[in-house]
């Protein structure tokens, strides 16, 4: 029902080149090198004010590139950025339906507005309304949903007019588990109908269910791949060092003790037990780690980002 | 592939959406539609420029019979009000101080005495000259009353040689609500189509929602267009509603066609809701349009004749004023509810009126980018 599409030329639903953004003298996207393969759910992370927002609205064509080009489903952003957007969904940061009008008024505008015809807006809603399980709610204003619904509602609403390809920019951020959980199933629907996703969050087990993640730092797309290949950079784990987890009683004093070794590089708390990156030939007995449990282990996505980053912002104060 | 013209589906779906926010929103809808008439009765009935009724001193030194003819011939004018009768010219001053009275008179101890021997009796008027209408208007009252006496005098009891009788083409009764009301009727319909318009863009970028409207494939005409249809509705009912008041309540005669007022009214309408979202597109936030909408409104209120007649301000003003789209829709205003004016006098209203309604939409659409900065 989604409808599949051909490939492009090159296989890609997104191409991007050396794209920049800037307002003003400030940079906000740094020559973003950047492909998504069709059906691929690629995501995005970063810290707050890295530009993942800004990278988006790129390449949706909201806002110019400084530099750099991108191909989005075969065309030039720039140059024909309304056939582009034509065939785009887009589900921005803020909650950006109309509160004052119910659900089903705002899904009607939206397939007014794209045009479809009185046959296609009745296909189209059902079907998504059966999707995304919103029948009990189409009656209700939309400012008076919860959190988890009005996403769904936003996300059915970038869904009408068969999009090829979807931006979603934190879309399970403040909603409950259960509700998050939901949208990714819904979100894997879209992608195995071969709809490419690219979604931005904050949550590392989001990030581990993408098939690949690009983490932005400073403007800078700093590392792109699968989770586990992200795992594996060298920089991640450098020459000489290993990953340990040490489960112990007490975390947090376990944590202040690691910290002030010096063969410990870098430890944080990783939900019941401590991640840290040591020296390879470090001993239990080295880290003082007494009567605590210690296996090798790999990199979480949060440690490589983590190091990742500090590697950078060194590399940029030196 | 991809459907570049006009489409009607997409303005239509714009202008129905604009409609839902609008009833979804009574609170904004009654004081946009109710605080104009509330201000048409307000001013209608507080603004009175006709002088009447001036309340009056009086102080009666001489106490003759000529001197209460004289008395009476003020407590007869519609003009003259007498609040009370005074014994000082200290009274009488202190009258006027106090507010309690616009003008005194006094009338001399010698002024029956001046006129027995033929020498000119001298009648005192003194007037407040804060109100200076009011003041204008005493004296001349009280000058021809005098004056009218005096002749009455000279020439006995012969019929007057010479009299004026005026004759008040538009406007028999010189009442100020004929000539408030129209004006009245064209800047509350001003207010209302700049404010509403003014926030239409504007509360959208505020909730993020345009962002997602960039997304679609909207264009910007039928964006435009499809929002001020609601506005253009709504400001007509509100046009037709004071009209209707003004016609009833006010009993302001309508000498020529409500149609004709109706037709010239479109395009001014269409300036005002172009104005507005053109102010829209330029700034950020609500208050940012208010209060350029308000900086728009002032100047072409105080200069388009609605207060101050257009012919007694300086050249250059009469020149700006011509600019606002206002000033045109009044004078034709009045024109058509005055003076039954029709095509053959506005016609040229009505071409000034559409190029200044088709620029100000044109420009509005110009200024509408599909991209955020
Ligand atoms: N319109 C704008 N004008 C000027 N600077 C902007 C604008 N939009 C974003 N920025 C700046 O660009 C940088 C990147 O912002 P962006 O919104 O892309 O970050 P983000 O990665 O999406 O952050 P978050 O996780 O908080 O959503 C920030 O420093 C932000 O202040
Ligand atoms: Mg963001």
């Amino acid at each position: 029902m989604l409808g599949m599409n051909a490939p492009f030329q090159n296989g890609l639903t997104i191409d991007a080149r050396d794209v920049t953004v800037r307002f003003g003298t400030f940079t906000a996207v740094n020559k973003v090198n950047l492909t998504v393969s069709q059906g691929e759910v690629f995501g995005l992370l970063g810290p707050n004010g890295s530009g993942k927002t800004t990278l988006i609205r790129g390449l949706c064509g909201l806002l110019p590139f400084a530099e750099g080009v991108a191909t989005v489903l075969g065309r030039d952003v720039t140059a024909e950025s309304e056939a582009v957007r034509s065939q785009i969904g887009y589900m921005s940061q803020k909650f950006s339906l109309y509160e004052d009008l119910t659900a089903r008024e705002n899904m009607d505008f939206y397939s007014g507005i794209y045009g479809l015809s009185p046959a296609k807006t009745h296909e189209r809603q059902d079907f998504l309304i059966e999707l995304s399980g919103l029948a009990p709610y189409m009656e209700r204003r939309a400012g008076r949903l919860s959190g988890g619904w009005k996403q769904r509602l936003a996300l059915v609403c970038a869904l009408l007019h068969e999009p090829k390809l979807i931006f979603l920019d934190e879309p399970t951020a403040g909603i409950d588990p259960v509700a998050r959980r939901d949208l990714w199933n819904l979100l894997f629907r879209l992608s195995a109908e071969g709809i490419s996703l690219v979604v931005t969050t904050h949550y590392m087990d989001e990030a581990e269910r993408c098939a690949r993640v690009g983490y932005i730092y400073m403007a800078n797309l700093l590392a792109v791949g699968t989770p586990a290949d992200l795992k594996k950079l060298p920089g991640v784990t450098p020459l000489g060092t290993r990953w340990l987890e040490i489960f112990g009683t007490d975390s947090a004093a376990l944590l202040e003790k690691l910290r002030g070794n010096l063969r410990v590089q870098q430890a944080t708390i990783f939900g019941q037990s401590i991640h840290a990156l040591v020296e390879a030939d470090a001993t239990a007995a080295d880290l003082g780690v007494g009567s605590a449990r210690v296996v090798d282990t790999e990199p979480s996505l949060e440690d490589v980002f983590v190091t990742i980053s500090r590697a950078q912002a060194m590399n940029t104060n030196a | 592939m991809m459907n570049n013209g006009f489409s009607m589906q997409r303005m239509l779906s714009v202008a129905r959406k604009e409609f839902l926010h609008i009833i979804r929103d009574p609170a904004t809808l009654f004081f946009a539609l109710f605080i104009p008439v509330l201000e048409l009765f307000m001013l209608g009935y507080a603004i009175n420029t006709n002088v009447s009724n001036v309340p009056t001193v009086i102080f009666d030194a001489a106490n003759t019979k000529d001197s209460e003819n004289l008395v009476r011939a003020f407590e007869n004018s519609k003009d003259f009000r007498i609040v009370r009768q005074v014994y000082s010219d200290l009274d009488v001053s202190q009258a006027i101080v106090a507010g309690k009275a616009k003008v005194g008179i006094i009338i001399p101890q010698d002024y029956s005495k001046n006129l027995e021997s033929r020498r000119t009796a001298y009648l005192k008027v003194i007037v407040d000259g804060s109100e200076s209408n009011v003041a204008a208007e005493a004296i001349n009252v009280s000058n021809a009353l005098a004056l009218r006496d005096s002749l009455q005098r000279i020439i006995g009891s012969q019929f007057l040689p010479v009299e004026v009788s005026p004759q008040i083409l538009f406007n028999p009764d010189t009442r100020s609500a004929n000539f408030f009301i129209p004006g009245l009727m064209v800047v509350m319909c001003q207010m209302m189509a700049i404010m509403l318009s003014a926030n239409a863009i504007v509360r959208e970028k505020e909730n993020g929602t345009l962002e997602q409207l960039f997304m679609t494939p909207v264009k910007a005409p039928e964006l435009i267009l499809g929002k001020l249809i609601p506005y253009l509705v709504l400001t007509f009912v509100e046009f037709c509603t004071i009209l209707f008041l003004m016609r009833t309540v006010f009993q302001v005669p309508i000498a020529g066609h409500v149609l004709t007022l109706l037709a010239l009214t479109l395009p001014f309408v269409f300036a005002m809701l172009g104005l507005g979202l053109y102010i829209s597109t330029r700034v950020g936030t609500r208050e940012a349009a208010g209060q350029m909408a308000m900086g728009t409104m002032m100047p072409s209120i105080f200069l388009s004749g609605y207060v101050f007649p257009l012919d007694s301000m300086p050249w250059p003003f009469w020149y700006i004023a011509q600019v606002f789209p206002t000033t045109w829709l009044i004078d034709a205003a009045r024109g058509v509810i005055l003076r039954g004016a029709g095509w053959r006098e506005l016609w040229i209203h009505s071409a000034v009126l559409w190029s200044m309604g088709i620029f100000s939409f044109a420009l509005a659409m110009m200024k509408f980018h599909k991209r955020l900065t």
